[in-house]
């Protein structure tokens, strides 16, 4: 998706710096956001900044955009940008309480996967064979995708639920706990102890109340991460979104991957809409009910550099927001400022090792602009708080988009011959 | 003749394809689609069906255009949406809170909007020029955060009033008003319609007569062929982009300028995602999009004559977004069969019997 | 296979091709070309650019299906309707533009599509390692292509070939990236891979090395083969005959027009990679004169492009000045640069010179778009458009039904000669050419570099960037080496060889007189860096 504007240039790269395992970074950046949490939980005084109850939540507002973000990655690495997520994910939250309502929850979540699977189809026609312009293509499913929802709940809810933009209700998975483990947690999160108070809190919201659906999508991250980097079918299918040329000249099949990568992306992102069916908030369809989460999934995994780890933390940092804002309002966000402080404070000391006067300078100004917001405002205004992941992922485009790295083939029409 | 019928032939099968493709919807959900046509055809000459077409066409016309900039030089501004949004809130406020002569009070109001529109559009063209910030991802956010920013400004602690069960920002006093062509029961013709037109043939002119027509083109068409041409990549996405947005920002002003004279929780959204589609029907071409914001025009006015048959009007929506769909599509396979048509008349021409290109 | 050392006459031929027709839009890219390879040979397939050569062996290789005639292999018929069905039967191609992904390792593109002979893993790995030696590939399976040279880029689909176990190897243009001391590694590694039993397929208009490498050669001229030779006594003369119906032309010039009027001064240029970590440009200084062509020869990737992208104006300088006659450049745009009298064609006329679905005319206002006759003031003058591109047309020999016509429906040749035209247009001081005959057929080379050499000799200072290096000898009247960023040597093109420029070029040290070192760069393997 992101497009320099300098080409790169032809001279051959240096040699590479010493390379950390993924796995490493990912435990260096869990821990350090835990630690993050708590400290800045117990400057600020929000211990709902580390509760249960807002891990929990956010662990369900996550689901959906970690789905889409999968849906993403799933296109992208195969060169086909996917705008059409958002749509995607509207059939699925469709086709959910279509089948949800009458035959369960399973029922929904299949249902679901079709839906969005039938509007990758669409995409993959248009954008594969067609060779149509991916983000034009994409922004028309967008518009099919609601209108034709639109039509069909009109035409199939409205007479169950007397509302053209509500399902009836769906039934609820059940939901398991891990009862010992989490209410020992609970004893050490009621203790209010720093950092061990925070961390069985956040282990507890992880482990309460789960879904079957939560532990499909966790699962499948890890699943696509094996999928993609670790079998022939996966090397074959990022070869064509890094250079499908070189690829139809081994023999690959560039077509068929790219089709099969987007419907399954159409898929992650239907089952993405399954998940908001199914939260236990709302259990029904409702018309608008995606709210651009496609398109914050599309910002997660950009965020996460279209790594499946980096789009896991990106993920989990817009549900955290958003959680965080439902379960305790618009103070306890302002908290969250407090704790982008400290983090730019390590970030300024970090830059002034690695003499980068400049990033260091850029930081420092930030910090005490987002300070003297934290001291002046009693709390972020509600209606921007839902926005929070939409700023964010400007700020982490402005700063990074450089560094990131897509698939080289992205985004462009590939014919063969 | 052949360049006019690769223009015209792909809209009309797309229209066409969608007609059958909505019929046959319409057919297994039970109901008469001929009917539901003719409903939708006969409702145009009822009350103030056909007046209101023409409104919304104009209205329809301008986020076309704003859109169609962008397009031109392959800068996708989804942002259109939200920057109209924020330019309307602006627009509302500043105008209902200063009192001018009538005429340069209306003429104040233009220019804020112009001037929002364009500063929310500033944002991610500077991220795309400075960090290389893609304007899809970044402008997709810019319309979160428009309505994050419109439902701030029109809170009753900040610029909002409450009038029954709505908020809304102060009404506009009649000297910022702009008068309407009135036709009785037929409704009134929003005066804004003119500058819509006008606004058409200066694109038109700016677009095949100018300098700046010229670069926008070849940075569309080759973004690195125009950087050698001495094209300026970074000017151009600034100043097409800021366009764009100072044109979105007049997306609302018909509306109220002409009817609501205030912002509030019933404006009328995703008039830029229309425009998206509008844009892409027409070809970002003048004449088409005027054609292309007729038929929206059209779909959306007359579509409410379904209910009174039995056949939900949402159905117009499915058709809007698989004319979209059809519309790049066939556009698509036209361009790919021109152009070989003519690599083989150019072969015919010169007698090329061997000697590959 | 270690029986078929050599060709032998009684085995069924390893390829026949047999009235081989392939249409395109407007072209008849093959037609009636029949070709027979015998098992065991280096046999070479010659033809000048736009012949059909490419078309042929994409046929060959299953990327395209002919619209008529037969291929046999090993005495079979075959139909190859992939690339995988040609790799089936033994027949691997090393493609002219590389066809590598380079976010992917050396390993993944050497597996891809090959999985199942030893996984993706380990085995694979240690196959790779195996077969790497024969190629004289040095590197860790595990680097990711991006950091490798062009040379090494180019042992990676040799590898490739080898891994698939093909027999019959498809070598197309592979000498045209590569410096004459690199060409013989090639070469060598050829030989050694022959004897033990693989056929080669080389494609080249390069008449020397045909005659250097091949046992039988086959002639490809206006998509069809017009007969073949023994390369042991044809000479390059009557080849040349056969490949174009004449001589080749030669760029050679005859008397020095070079004035002592310095047209461009470049001083101090630097210019860094994006993150700053090391310099693409290194402190380049350089002089061009009034009716003096210099040339730059440098393996591709040494900064060539970035030297005349900076002096375009299409890349911005990190420090050092630029001045054409007195007027200081450096803090210009690329547009202000052009009208200050620098005529620019472009390394890729695809991607830099031409808006390709747009009329001829409208290509000719690029880069003229604030001048007569194509503007006056903020408004296009497509009249005046129209009427020079007539006048280019007609003066530069477009061959084209009319000016209304796309620039994509042009063949490379005339697309090359409308952008030499454009740019020789509204009497340019400076006239920066990258490349300017690549992949064009020789009327337009003949034509382009006439039209070079007439404006220099009318005063035209002209910088000349080529890989070909008989151009570069032949037209310039200076010639500096580029390496790593760096002007490291000057030749005088009266006595240099391709040898001793090639040396020069990869940093092997001035092997010769007419070639004296310059800066301080000195060093081995240049292209290799980074691939430890």
């Amino acid at each position: 998706m992101i497009t320099t504007m300098e080409e790169k240039p032809h001279v051959p790269a240096a040699p590479r710096k010493r390379k950390i395992p993924g796995w490493a970074v990912g435990v260096l950046g869990v821990a350090g956001a835990i630690v993050l949490l708590s400290t800045t939980s117990y400057m600020t005084g929000f211990p709902q900044l580390t509760s249960s109850g807002t891990t929990q939540t956010a662990v369900r507002l996550a689901l959906p955009i970690l789905l889409a973000g999968l849906g993403g990655l799933w296109a992208e690495r195969a060169g086909v940008v996917n705008i059409g997520l958002e749509g995607m994910m509207i059939m699925g939250t469709w086709g959910a309480a279509w089948a949800g309502y009458q035959w369960g929850p399973w029922a929904a979540v299949v249902a679901a996967v079709v839906f969005g699977a039938l509007g990758g189809l669409l995409h993959a026609i248009a954008t594969v064979t067609f060779g149509v312009n991916h983000i034009v293509s994409g922004v028309a499913i967008n518009l099919l995708g609601a209108g034709l929802t639109k039509y069909l709940s009109t035409l199939i809810f409205l007479p169950l639920s007397n509302n053209p933009r509500q399902s009836p209700p769906v039934t609820p998975f059940d939901t398991y706990s891990a009862a010992g483990f989490a209410d020992w947690l609970g004893e050490l999160e009621a203790g209010q102890r720093v950092f061990i108070s925070d961390v069985a809190g956040i282990l507890r919201g992880l482990v309460t109340g789960v879904s079957p659906l939560t532990m499909l999508a966790i699962l499948l991250l890890p699943l696509s991460y094996y999928l993609l980097w670790r079998t022939r079918f996966g090397l074959r299918l990022r070869s064509v979104g890094e250079n499908p040329h070189a690829a139809d000249s081994l023999g690959v099949k560039v077509y068929f991957h790219k089709y099969v990568a987007v419907i399954v992306s159409g898929g992650l992102a239907g089952l993405g809409g399954a998940a908001l069916v199914l939260n236990p908030g709302q259990l029904s369809y409702l018309e608008g009910q995606t709210g651009g989460r496609g398109y914050i999934g599309l910002a997660a995994m950009i965020f996460g550099n279209w790594r499946p780890g980096g789009l896991l933390g990106g993920a989990a940092l817009f549900g955290y927001a958003d959680g965080l804002q439902l379960r305790s309002g618009g103070e306890t966000v302002l908290g969250l400022v407090y704790g982008v402080v400290i983090l730019l404070g390590v970030i300024v000391v970090w830059q002034l090792v690695r003499r980068k006067w400049f990033s260091a300078a850029a930081a420092i100004v930030v910090a005490v602009l987002l300070y003297l917001l934290y001291v002046s405002l009693d709390e972020i205004p509600s209606e921007f708080v839902s926005y929070a992941p939409h700023m964010v992922t400007l700020a982490v485009l402005a700063v990074a988009s450089q560094r990131l790295r897509m698939p080289a083939a992205d985004g462009l029409v590939y014919r063969r011959g | 003749m052949g360049h006019l019928r690769g223009k015209l032939l792909p809209p009309a099968l797309a229209i066409v394809f969608s007609m059958l493709l909505c019929g046959v919807a319409l057919v297994i959900s039970g109901a008469n689609p001929l009917s539901a046509f003719g409903a939708m055809v006969t409702q145009v000459g009822k009350g103030s069906t056909l007046v209101d077409i023409v409104n919304s066409t104009g209205i329809y016309y301008i986020a076309a255009l704003a859109v169609a900039i962008g397009f031109q030089m392959n800068l996708f501004n989804i942002g259109v949406e939200g920057q109209y949004r924020v330019a309307a809130v602006i627009a509302a406020v500043v105008g209902g809170s200063i009192a001018l002569p009538p005429g340069i009070h209306t003429l104040v109001i233009i220019v804020v909007a112009a001037l929002a529109g364009a500063a929310w559009a500033a944002i991610p063209a500077i991220l795309k020029v400075t960090r290389g910030v893609n304007e899809v991802i970044s402008t997709i956010m810019m319309n979160g955060l428009a309505i994050g920013l419109s439902a701030y400004l029109i809170r009753r602690d900040v610029f909002g009033e409450l009038r029954g069960n709505n908020i809304r920002t102060a009404e506009i006093p009649e000297s910022g008003w702009m008068p309407g062509i009135s036709f009785g029961g037929g409704g009134t013709m929003f005066g804004f319609i003119f500058v819509a037109i006008a606004l058409g043939v200066g694109y038109w002119v700016m677009m095949n007569k100018t300098r700046f027509g010229f670069e926008l083109r070849a940075s569309g068409e080759s973004s690195t062929a125009a950087s050698a041409g001495g094209v300026n990549a970074k000017k151009m996405v600034l100043v097409s982009m800021l366009l764009s947005g100072a044109i979105a920002g007049l997306i609302s002003l018909p509306e109220l300028l002409g009817r609501d004279h205030t912002f509030s929780l019933n404006f009328t959204a995703g008039i830029g995602f229309s425009g998206i589609a509008i844009a892409l029907l027409g070809r970002n071409h003048p004449g088409g999009i005027a054609f292309g914001a007729l038929l929206w025009a059209f779909l959306d006015k007359s579509g409410l004559a379904l209910d009174n048959v039995g056949v939900p009007r949402e159905i117009v929506t499915i058709m809007q977004g698989s004319i979209v769909l059809s519309v790049v599509v066939a556009y698509e396979v036209v361009r790919r069969f021109e152009l070989a048509a003519e690599q083989r008349r150019v072969g015919r021409e010169l007698g090329t019997v061997g000697g590959a290109a | 296979m270690s029986s078929s050392t050599s060709a032998r006459t009684d085995d069924p031929p390893a390829v026949v091709l047999t009235g081989i027709t392939k249409r395109f839009p407007g072209v008849v890219a093959n037609s009636d070309v029949h070709l027979t390879v015998r098992r065991g040979e280096v046999h070479a397939l010659c033809g000048e650019n736009g012949a059909g050569k490419s078309t042929l062996m994409k046929i060959l290789y299953g990327m395209q299906p002919p619209d008529e005639g037969t291929i046999e292999v090993n005495g079979e018929q075959v139909r190859f309707r992939t690339p995988s069905d040609a790799i089936k039967a033994g027949i691997g191609m090393v493609h002219q533009h590389f066809m590598l992904a380079d976010n992917l390792t050396v390993q993944e593109n050497v597996v891809l599509g090959a999985e199942a002979l030893h996984g993706i893993g380990q085995k694979a790995r240690k196959r790779i390692i195996e077969l790497s030696g024969k190629t004289g590939l040095n590197v860790d399976p595990g680097v990711l292509v991006e950091q490798l040279g062009v040379a090494d880029r180019q042992r990676v689909e040799i590898l490739k070939v080898l891994y698939r176990g093909a027999k019959v190897i498809i070598l197309d243009e592979p000498t045209a990236v590569l410096v004459p001391q690199e060409v013989n590694e090639l070469f060598d590694t050829v030989r050694g891979m022959q004897e033990q039993g693989y056929t080669f397929l080389f494609i080249s208009h390069k008449l020397d090395e045909v005659r250097a490498i091949a046992d039988s050669v086959t002639v490809i001229r206006r998509g069809t083969t017009v007969g073949s030779a023994d390369p042991k006594t044809v000479s390059s003369r009557q080849l040349a005959e056969m490949m174009v119906g004449s001589e080749l032309p030669s760029p050679e010039t005859r008397e020095s027009t070079v004035t002592d009027k310095v047209v461009l001064d470049v001083r101090g240029l630097k210019l860094m990679t994006p993150d700053g970590s090391r310099p693409i440009l290194d402190d380049v200084d350089l002089v061009v004169r009034s009716g003096e062509v210099v040339g730059i020869a440098g393996v591709e990737g040494n900064g060539q492009t970035e030297l005349v992208e900076t002096v375009m104006g299409m890349r911005k300088a990190g420090s050092g000045t630029i001045t054409l006659l007195d007027a200081d450049l450096t803090k210009l745009g690329t547009l202000a640069r052009r009208e200050a009298g620098i005529g620019y064609v472009p390394e890729d006329r695809h991607r830099h010179g031409l808006l390709l679905t747009q009329p001829l005319w409208y290509n000719r206002i690029l880069g003229y778009q604030t001048r007569k006759p194509t503007s006056k003031g903020i408004w296009l003058d497509t009249d005046g458009a129209k009427k020079d591109t007539e006048r280019i047309v007609a003066d530069f020999d477009v061959r084209t039904p009319g000016i209304d016509v796309p620039a994509a429906a042009l063949s490379g040749g005339n697309q090359q000669k409308l952008v030499v035209g454009r740019e020789l247009s509204g009497d340019p001081k400076l006239l920066i050419a990258s490349h300017p005959t690549r992949g064009v057929d020789v009327g337009a080379q003949a034509l382009i570099w006439d039209e070079i050499k007439r404006a220099r000799a009318a005063g035209l200072a002209v910088l000349l960037i080529s890989a070909d290096l008989d151009e570069l000898i032949g037209l310039s009247d200076t010639i500096k080496v580029m390496l790593r960023g760096r002007l490291v040597a000057d030749a005088d093109p009266n006595t240099v060889t391709p040898e001793d420029l090639g040396s020069a070029m990869t940093g092997a040290g001035a092997t010769s007189a007419s070639v004296q070192e310059t800066g301080t760069a000195h060093g081995t393997a240049v292209v290799e860096e980074g691939a430890n």
